[in-house]
């Protein structure tokens, strides 16, 4: 019975090597050859080094790196006051923090262009408050349409693993001595660390990746190294380069994915 | 057991509007091991909370060594909890668990290895200390969150259903442990349980509880062979409760016939509670005791047999005793005097809702 | 204190909810707009008309749709069977299996869109719904195995020993025991594909051709010349409705529970 059961497994099997496996291999392929030729080659990828390729690369882990810091300070004490909310309503001031996400993403960040630009509702006010140029184009303006995006993404790992704490283990805390305060830096932090490192990874590898956000809120002036892969691809048409570039950021997003594999891994066994 | 070291004094304590603690006062004294019993729901858990301090009272004051530490918060009060379900940290190893409390208090290095050794020898698990607390059995989960508790050296520890997860026989090796380290550490323990046996088998003093009241306090003994009214005496072991008539001092009608007793005090002719243990009652061949039945039950238990013994008016007698009668038997009943333990009646209506239902 | 905390609490969350909400209620408020700028010309439903008169959003709508609906089908039935054969699988090959499986969720949706466009174009597809439709099966079954693996882990393995023990055959069995436990995961992995298909745009974009949009895809193709506000009309009707459906589905259900309860 199981030994028939397990070919059951094998169709989706099929699947994932065609649509998943294959495809990683082919941008490396296409990454490591020479458009024309198809000669083995490092260009496509040390291209990365290139002064327009560097400096976007630079300023996308720039922006991701303080977009995910930036989501994690918003996010932890949302999540630390939804679990200490009462149960009944936690439930709906999660569903009012998943909402946004049902408007189209596009439009969503888009929308944000009729209060920053000139004319818009917080761009008057900036101006009545003495602020001088624009908002738009800065990459002030990518950076807030990075967090608008991917806030959710850190607040439900984060809110999943608090709530997941036991009462009477921090009942235990403070029966052993421990003040509110080291509650949360001995007992709640530590613990909802594999929380934490999930939603780093949620929010760090779109928001480094992105392309969508630059191009709505940037101007035109903003590049990030998704819109050169991406522009690589759709427009200038090199798929070597672009994949070589792809590369690149698949390293980035190994290195991520590791550490969420390694902490994932202590978290459940903790959790048992 | 002089001055008490906690004092409850006129605790009221409700949950969205429902009672649970309705006017509880309670001395503890130094040194006891005191027992909160009761079936859940009867406000022994939230009374041990409130103790502990994660519960505030609505009404009335907790007092600890003669001060008021009501308003007090968890972490400032002299006294350590077991938790039901150990609580232990789960990120933490057996030793960081145990150290918790002591590197709070800024112990020292060394101060803290002694005593991580002396609490791990204390409960008899030396040589786990680098354990994950996931990979122990939930016996040994438990004598962690002992040691936990008691090297920070508290005045009372408070016991929170700790042997309700674990088997039976765990269950009961635990409770001599218990005992043992009670004694071996010489503070009080105040111990929450719903399983009579438990609490006959450790406590120095129980309080039996039930809707918010305590029924009854006092010793073991007490408890079991002069229960005060009919909950007492159904919660506390197997018992026959039995609608009588106090005819007179030392003579109580059970079931028309007189049977003699050691009370005095009900009164004339009127109506009481008796509890009789099912081992008290003595079974004669027919005619020769004071009331005639016939046996409608009987089952080998080891130590005894258990009968039932149908009377003329219906009423099934539990009956232990070593001596067998088949099944269709006619039998007679005897009751020594000083076996009939006598109740009044309850009285009001908030009484009668203490009354049994189990 | 306690007070304090708690006022600090509420306040936070507030600001965090007028952050998530500001431009969505911006863009519900323009979609009314007589005017196309940014300056209020007073209330119209001038831009539901045009978004219902506009051929390229009904397209999309009917694309963006169907691709979900098809795609969150296919990927639940794949999905399911791939669960069940995985709860036979023991050990390594779960594992490597499990870890395929998550690629797509941890990889960054540019790098699966690309991969995906590259393969379409190795084995010579021509770009349009197909090729949307199978890049959004792929991303979609990882949600689904996601959802409905606890349940079958967590399943209670005798209840269909017991089937089986009362003379069910296996496939009986398994409709009658099996399919009611893990019921609620199917149900959520399918709803999680469909709102994710529905909600993407990175992959689609890579992986469509030039005469097909979605209505992602649609909007980006606006975002140059600037997007027009009948699009704004459009996220308020699916926003709206998505919020309706919520709804029904959260306080039906509910509703029977308490009718039933009221009728014990």
């Amino acid at each position: 019975m199981t030994n028939k059961k397990k070919w059951l497994a094998l169709p989706y099997f099929v699947w994932m090597v065609g649509f998943t496996l294959i495809p990683l291999v082919l941008i490396a392929v296409y990454g490591l050859t020479e458009r024309g030729s198809g000669a083995f080659t490092f260009s496509n990828v040390l291209s990365i080094f290139q002064e327009e390729h560097l400096r976007a690369l630079i300023l996308s882990l720039v922006l991701s790196v303080i977009c995910t810091l930036v989501c994690l300070l918003i996010a932890y004490p949302v999540a630390l006051i939804l679990r200490r909310a009462k149960v009944k309503k936690s439930g709906f001031v999660i569903f009012i923090f998943i909402l946004p996400m049902w408007m189209n993403f596009l439009l969503r960040t888009y929308a944000w262009l009729n209060l920053l630009d000139d004319g818009g509702l917080i761009f008057t006010a900036l101006k009545a408050l003495g602020f001088q140029g624009n908002i738009i184009g800065t990459n002030g303006a990518v950076l807030l349409g990075m967090v608008y995006n991917y806030l959710p993404f850190m607040i439900l790992p984060l809110y999943n693993s608090l709530t997941a704490i036991d009462d009477q283990v921090l009942n235990a805390a403070r029966d052993l001595g421990a003040n509110e305060r080291k509650v949360l830096t001995r007992v709640i932090f530590p613990l909802s660390f594999p929380g934490v490192v999930s939603g780093i990874t949620m929010v760090f590898v779109p928001s480094l990746t992105t392309f969508v956000v630059s191009d709505l809120l940037g101007g035109r002036k903003i590049l990030l190294i998704g819109n050169i892969i991406e522009s690589e691809f759709s427009i200038a048409s090199n798929r070597h380069v672009g994949a070589g570039l792809s590369l690149v950021l698949m390293i980035f997003i190994l290195i991520s994915m590791a550490i969420l594999n390694h902490y994932d891994k202590t978290g459940e066994a903790n959790a048992i | 057991m002089e001055r008490p070291i906690i004092t409850l004094d006129h605790i009221t304590k409700s949950f969205d509007g429902q009672m649970v603690l309705d006017d509880l006062s309670l001395d503890i004294h130094e040194n006891e091991f005191v027992t909160l019993l009761g079936p859940s729901g009867c406000g022994k858990t939230t009374t041990l909370r409130i103790i502990g301090g994660f519960e505030t009272p609505d009404r009335g004051r907790v007092f600890f060594e003669g001060a008021d530490i009501t308003g007090l918060p968890p972490y400032k009060r002299e006294l350590n909890t077991v938790f039901q379900k150990y609580a232990l940290f789960p990120n933490l190893n057996v030793e960081e668990n145990i150290a918790f409390g002591l590197k709070i208090k800024k112990k020292s290095k060394d101060y803290i290895r002694d005593k991580i050794r002396y609490a791990l020898k204390l409960v008899n698990l030396d040589g786990y200390e680098k354990r994950d607390p996931s990979s122990l059995s939930g016996g040994q989960q438990q004598r962690i969150a002992i040691a936990r508790a008691i090297v920070n050296e508290p005045k009372v520890l408070l016991l929170d259903e700790p042997l309700g997860a674990l088997d039976l026989k765990l269950r009961q090796d635990m409770q001599y442990e218990l005992i043992r380290l009670k004694n071996e550490l010489g503070i009080t323990f105040v111990y929450v349980t719903h399983d009579q046996e438990e609490a006959l088998t450790m406590s120095d003093t129980i309080v039996v509880m039930n809707q918010g009241y305590i029924q009854q306090m006092g010793t073991p003994e007490k408890i079991y062979n002069e229960p005060e009214n009919a909950f007492v005496a159904d919660f506390i072991g197997e018992s026959n409760i039995i609608d009588a008539v106090f005819v007179k001092d030392e003579v109580v009608n059970i079931f028309g016939v007189n049977f003699p007793c050691v009370d005095k005090g009900f009164g004339v002719n009127r109506p009481v509670d008796v509890v009789i243990r099912p081992e008290d009652v003595d079974l004669l061949p027919a005619g020769q005791g004071l009331l005639e039945g016939t046996v409608t039950h009987l089952i080998f238990k080891g130590v005894h047999y258990e009968m039932e013994v149908t009377t003329a008016n219906g009423y099934e007698w539990l009956v232990h005793s070593t001596d067998m009668f088949p099944v269709g038997e006619k039998v007679s009943i005897h009751v020594d005097p000083f076996d009939i333990q006598i109740m009044n009646k309850p009285q009001s209506e908030d009484e009668e809702a203490i009354g049994v239902d189990e | 204190m306690k007070k304090l905390a708690s006022f600090f609490g509420k306040a936070w969350l507030a600001l965090v909810f007028v952050f998530l909400y500001a431009p969505i209620v911006t863009l519900i408020v323009y979609s009314f707009n007589e005017g196309k700028g940014r300056k209020w010309a007073g209330f119209s439903l001038v831009w539901y008309e045009r978004m219902l008169h506009s051929s390229a959003i009904g397209d999309a709508v009917v694309n963006t749709l169907s691709i979900a609906l098809l795609s969150a089908l296919i990927a639940t039935v794949l999905g399911v069977i791939s669960c069940i054969g995985l709860s036979a699988l023991k050990g390594r090959a779960k594992a490597v299996y499990m870890s395929i499986n998550n690629i797509p969720l941890l990889n960054s949706d540019l790098v699966t869109g690309l991969s995906l466009m590259l393969v379409f174009v190795a084995v010579g597809l021509s770009f349009g719904y197909s090729t949307v439709l199978l890049a959004h099966i792929s991303f979609n079954v990882p949600y689904v195995i996601l959802s409905v693996m606890p349940r079958i882990r967590s399943m209670n393995q005798s209840t269909y020993e017991a089937a089986v023990d009362l003379g069910a055959k296996p496939i009986r069995a398994f409709f009658a025991v099996t399919v009611p436990e893990i019921l609620p995961g199917v149900i959520s992995g399918f709803l999680m594909a469909f709102t994710m298909s529905l909600d993407d745009f990175i992959i689609t974009h890579f992986t469509k051709g030039p005469g097909i949009n979605t209505i992602s895809t649609l909007i980006y193709s606006e975002v140059r010349r600037g997007i027009q506000p009948s699009m704004n009309a459009l996220s308020t009707v699916m926003f709206l409705s998505a919020i309706l459906l919520l709804i029904l589905t959260n306080v039906i259900p509910k509703d029977r529970r308490v009718k039933q309860k009221a009728a014990d």
